[in-house]
């Protein structure tokens, strides 16, 4: 069932009765989720991910904007005649029936023709405990269930009437960390077998990326991006977007633009150039048909119209580097003051210090081939420029650039062989505008 | 070392709990020995501390008293009829309030005003009520003959009238701290719970009988069994209503007994009181285990 929110906007009146403002959870949220998909919506805590969640099962009912399941308008729906399942953070599991009555319970309610036989209904609960693997379990009581168990339970609960969407409120919240893992998988493989749209609300980046099939990242009611998670992951619009996805985060330091080169502090770290018209037009040019705003997913200060390799004006900007982003390179342009070397198998990470940085310390991980001189002071680092993010000092939005090697000048041909433009083509719009929508909207007009 | 410190932290534990102990052993313990004492001696006297001889003439004597079986008749009517009324009238309104959202605080405190007013000031407000005087027949009594009744004495009238009355006005004083501890345990249930059942589509009623009911049955069992207990020692109600005479007036309940047998106009007799005593102790106790197991059984199947 693919579902279209449109303009979706919650607001809830102020506690505060001295301010008249109310507070808005939610603003103007328009997104399509594609049938069958697993979606993870994304975000810090309060930014509105619950409220959406409560607005898709009917919980709530939105202030403006409207929710379409398939072609059904359900935005005046009761939550009980959208065909939702919906998992509570806590399970929600009723304490006094065994696990066969809690995923029962929704099929006893069915009335008039609904009805079903007590037969057919131990048969759909039977299937749904099989689904999630907990059919020996059928005659406990939630409290004689691990959490994992219940979070199951709870799951084959939701699934029993066959909704036509799923619903999950943070659902590996309340597991410890190996259990998560395995959680996180169960969900994944649940919900290719079923088939079932499903969404999930979480504020833990690494669930999101991990199991998504697209992810929506969120903040203040707002949503900043959606897409693919590696997409999203490659090429973050915005400064909040890059530094919340990824463990260990993204390093972030202050630098400067000056004549076509890239400061981080004293360091001449790249070699810079504007992103052109080619740069954010997959973006752009998708939703100059459909909604006419065309944000690029890098941000306005991209020069445009030219022939797109033109200097970027000289300007402060946020510089956000992924810690993979770090090579170590002995006459490397990027030095930082060595702090400590974590190993940890797989790769090692490097701590230092750097008088740019807004985080206390610049962690890089680097491969177990190269080999830290712990005992030296600094360390030097080269930096790989697909892994590099300059993000406008103000808006915070992302500046598109493309790069140059060498010290060959921003001119039209060299983009080719010797420059790599570093910026997104494939991310979706930035508010998740699908051609489609505008089809409906006409046709319901 | 480490033994010495555990024994140590043992007397001091004992230490804190040593008041407590000495109070309860003092005002409690000994006394419910003494009084399960007296009541196999024999005509005791507490003046000259004698009793004829040790046996069970006390109970039997107690059990024959045709004032002890009205009084235990009473008392049970009383239990039988009160109990599962208040505790569903509570059950009743605390639902109603919760589902108010207006106003609710102050319905709150309206529905406990009885429980912080007087016993014996409510029994005159029902006697205003309900007395039959010279002067007036009482307001309920009023709007009986209003809608065509003949009117009753409520007070010094028929049995089942002074009973009816003295139902009323239990159920009407037992009431607020049940509504008080069931509007609590009402707020208590996540509202998850009810969310999930919405979702699923579940009947109002249906919510109430599968989910609200079991989610409070602890404390329903609570109010049922304290109000039992509190019920069968039922006693300054009776007298609030229908004053202090009660053989007389037929309303007498178990402990209005033990009370005449000690102080009354028939009193001097504390063998006999000492048996009532221990015969009300017995039913207690037994009508107390009897509600925990079946609550314990409720709980585990």
């Amino acid at each position: 069932m693919e579902i279209v929110l449109q303009n979706l906007t919650m607001k809830f009146p102020s506690r505060d009765r001295k301010k008249k403002e109310d507070v808005i959870a939610v603003n103007d949220f328009t997104f399509t989720v594609p049938d069958g998909e697993l979606i993870g919506l994304l975000g810090p805590s309060g930014c509105g991910k619950s409220t959406t969640l409560n607005l898709i099962s009917g919980l709530l009912k939105p202030t403006e904007g409207r929710i379409f399941f398939g072609k059904d308008d359900v935005t005046n729906l009761a939550p009980e005649h959208r065909g939702i399942g919906l998992v509570f953070q806590n399970y929600a599991l009723y304490p006094h029936l065994t696990v066969r009555q809690n995923i029962q319970f929704p099929l006893e309610n069915r009335k008039g023709k609904d009805r079903l036989s007590k037969e057919q209904m131990r048969a759909m609960a039977d299937e749904a405990a099989r689904l999630v693997q907990i059919d020996q379990l059928m005659d406990r009581r939630p409290a004689e269930l691990s959490g994992g168990q219940q979070q199951r339970v709870a799951i084959a609960r939701a699934l029993v009437k066959q909704p036509r969407v799923l619903l999950l409120d943070e659902p590996l919240s309340n597991l410890d960390a190996r259990l998560r893992l395995q959680t996180r998988d169960e969900i994944r493989r649940i919900q290719r077998e079923t088939g079932i749209t499903t969404i999930f609300v979480t504020h833990d980046q690494d669930e999101a990326m991990s199991i998504s099939d697209r992810i929506v990242v969120m903040k203040e009611g707002v949503v900043q991006q959606t897409g693919k998670p590696q997409e999203v992951y490659d090429s973050p619009a915005n400064l909040f977007v890059a530094k919340f996805l990824g463990t260990p985060p993204i390093n972030v330091f202050e630098g400067r633009l000056r004549g076509g080169w890239l400061y981080i502090g004293e360091d001449k770290v790249l070699r810079i150039c504007g992103a052109g018209e080619d740069g954010g037009s997959g973006a752009s040019g998708a939703s100059d048909g459909t909604h006419g705003s065309s944000v690029p997913i890098c941000g306005e200060t991209a020069v445009r119209g030219g022939t797109g390799q033109e200097t970027l004006p000289d300007q402060d900007v946020w510089v956000g580097v992924r810690p993979e982003g770090f090579l170590l390179r002995e006459n490397g342009p990027f030095a930082c003051d060595l702090n400590g070397v974590e190993v940890m198998g797989r790769d090692i990470s490097v701590l230092s210090r750097n008088r740019a940085s807004v985080n206390p310390t610049v962690r890089s991980i680097i491969s177990t081939e190269s080999r830290v001189d712990t005992s030296s002071p600094t360390v030097r680092f080269a930096l790989r420029p697909e892994k590099v993010f300059l993000f406008d000092k103000k808006t915070e939005k992302r500046i598109c650039f493309t790069l140059q090697q060498g010290d060959a000048s921003c001119t039209a041909g060299s983009l080719n062989e010797s420059g790599k433009k570093v910026c997104p083509a494939k991310a979706e719009h930035l508010d998740g505008t699908a051609p489609d929508l505008a089809d409906r909207q006409g046709a319901r007009r | 070392m480490n033994m010495a410190k555990g024994r140590f932290g043992n007397l001091k534990g004992w230490l804190y709990l040593l008041p407590a102990i000495l109070f309860l052993g003092a005002f409690l313990v000994y006394p419910l020995i003494d009084v399960f004492i007296y009541s196999f001696e024999e005509g005791y006297n507490f003046t000259s501390q004698t009793y004829y001889g040790v046996g069970l003439y006390n109970y039997s004597y107690v059990l024959h008293d045709p004032y002890f079986l009205q009084a235990v008749k009473n008392t049970f009517i009383l239990v039988v009829i009160t109990v599962p009324l208040s505790t569903g009238l509570a059950l009743l309104i605390s639902v109603a309030l919760h589902s108010v959202t207006r106003f609710r605080n102050l319905l709150q405190t309206i529905y406990f005003l009885p429980y912080v007013t007087n016993t014996l000031a409510v029994g005159l407000v029902f006697m205003i009520l309900f007395k039959k005087t010279a002067y007036s027949d009482g307001m309920i009594n009023l709007l009986i003959s209003f809608f065509g009744g003949s009117s009753i004495d409520f007070i010094d009238g028929p049995y089942w009238a002074k009973m009816l009355v003295l139902c009323i006005y239990t159920i009407w004083v037992v009431m607020p701290f049940k509504i008080l501890i069931l509007t609590g345990a009402l707020a208590s249930v996540n509202e998850d719970y009810y969310k999930a059942a919405r979702v699923d589509g579940t009947s109002r009623f249906r919510i109430f009988r599968k989910i609200t009911l079991p989610m409070i049955s602890p404390m329903i069992f609570y109010l049922v069994i304290t109000g039992f207990i509190g019920a069968f020692k039922a006693y300054s109600d009776v007298v609030a209503l229908f004053g202090t005479d009660l053989n007389a007036a037929e309303m007498n309940t178990i402990v209005g007994y033990v009370y005449d047998m000690l102080y009354g106009d028939s009193g001097g007799y504390p063998s006999y009181a000492s048996a009532a005593a221990i015969i009300l102790f017995v039913i207690i106790l037994t009508i107390t285990c009897i509600n925990l197991m079946v609550s314990r059984r409720r709980a585990q199947g």
